[in-house]
């Protein structure tokens, strides 16, 4: 199962139990794709695809070890505002970012960031750490499965009903 | 007369309260079938059956090794995890496209400061 087109610049995968990784190599140095994530103007204009229907309500980020950041969405379905936040616990310029996931409580997943530069190219690898298998696991189902079970669920009554 | 299908065999596995619970104790963890009986209090005849109807559906599998019946997510529910990983590729791709576009303008932008402090 292989994606065609520009896409499949980007890896992804369920490296462990506990441990989703998705790797792709910028075609500039270092400390410009390092840039490009530790500052909320340029992070803000990214990090969000427009297909996804989802509004940015607010960006903070403060890119130093013990620094916090913010991410307010709105929920599409409620309009509620939906934060994302946490610290980062490790920042070595052009090199690596560490930072916690703090809106899930005690199962949020820690993301690793790591920038290599090669020929003037640079591999960002970034990996979501989660606590436990059951952690991941959760996400995942919470995702596709409860997510896609909702809506099959919801469907699958209406049909029953009908019946 | 109806035919007897997979997705009939699923949506009749799936209109029942247990055993969409069974599928959410899964999705956390394997477990037996004593295991299972026991968190939602039936007896193991009755888990039995349960779990009989969503293995015939493709929801779960189960594993016999010496007197324990081990139940876990079945193939369709592994295929389930890997679209969920297809997604997760899908919006990663998405945004570095975005941030690709990005390190190129602040690329460009450098490269044009560049020559305008040479000059």
């Amino acid at each position: 199962m292989v994606a065609k087109g520009k896409n499949d610049l980007t890896t992804a995968g369920r490296k462990s139990d506990r441990e989703m990784v998705v790797m792709r190599t910028f075609n500039a140095p270092a400390r410009i794709v390092f840039k490009a994530w530790t500052t909320a103007e340029l992070f803000k204009q990214w990090w969000v695809p427009k297909s996804y229907g989802l509004t940015l309500l607010s960006c903070e980020m403060d890119a130093r070890v013990g620094g916090g950041y913010k991410l307010v969405f709105r929920n599409p379905g409620s309009g509620e505002p939906m934060p994302f936040f946490g610290r980062y616990l490790e920042v070595v310029s052009n090199a690596r970012l560490v930072w916690s996931n703090e809106e899930g409580g005690e199962n949020g997943a820690v993301t690793t960031v790591t920038f290599e530069e090669k020929g003037g190219a640079t591999l960002v690898v970034m990996r979501d750490l989660y606590p436990s298998k059951e952690a991941l696991d959760e996400a995942i189902a919470s995702g596709a499965t409860a997510g896609g079970f909702d809506e099959q669920f919801a469907q699958l009554d209406e049909v029953l009903l009908a019946l | 007369m109806v035919q007897y299908s997979r997705l009939d065999a699923s949506f009749a596995a799936l209109s029942d309260t247990t055993r969409r619970g069974v599928l959410e104790q899964l999705g956390r963890a394997d477990l037996s079938i004593t295991d299972l009986a026991g968190k939602f209090h039936m007896t193991l005849t009755g888990m039995k059956k349960h779990v009989g109807v969503l293995e015939e559906a493709g929801l779960v599998a189960t594993q016999k090794v010496g007197r324990v019946r081990t139940c876990s997510l079945g193939p369709r529910l592994l295929a389930e995890e890997t679209a969920w990983i297809e997604a997760y590729r899908e919006l990663w791709a998405s945004r570095f496209d975005a941030l690709d576009r990005i390190v190129e303008d602040l690329k460009r932008k450098e490269k044009g400061d560049g020559r305008k402090r040479k000059k």
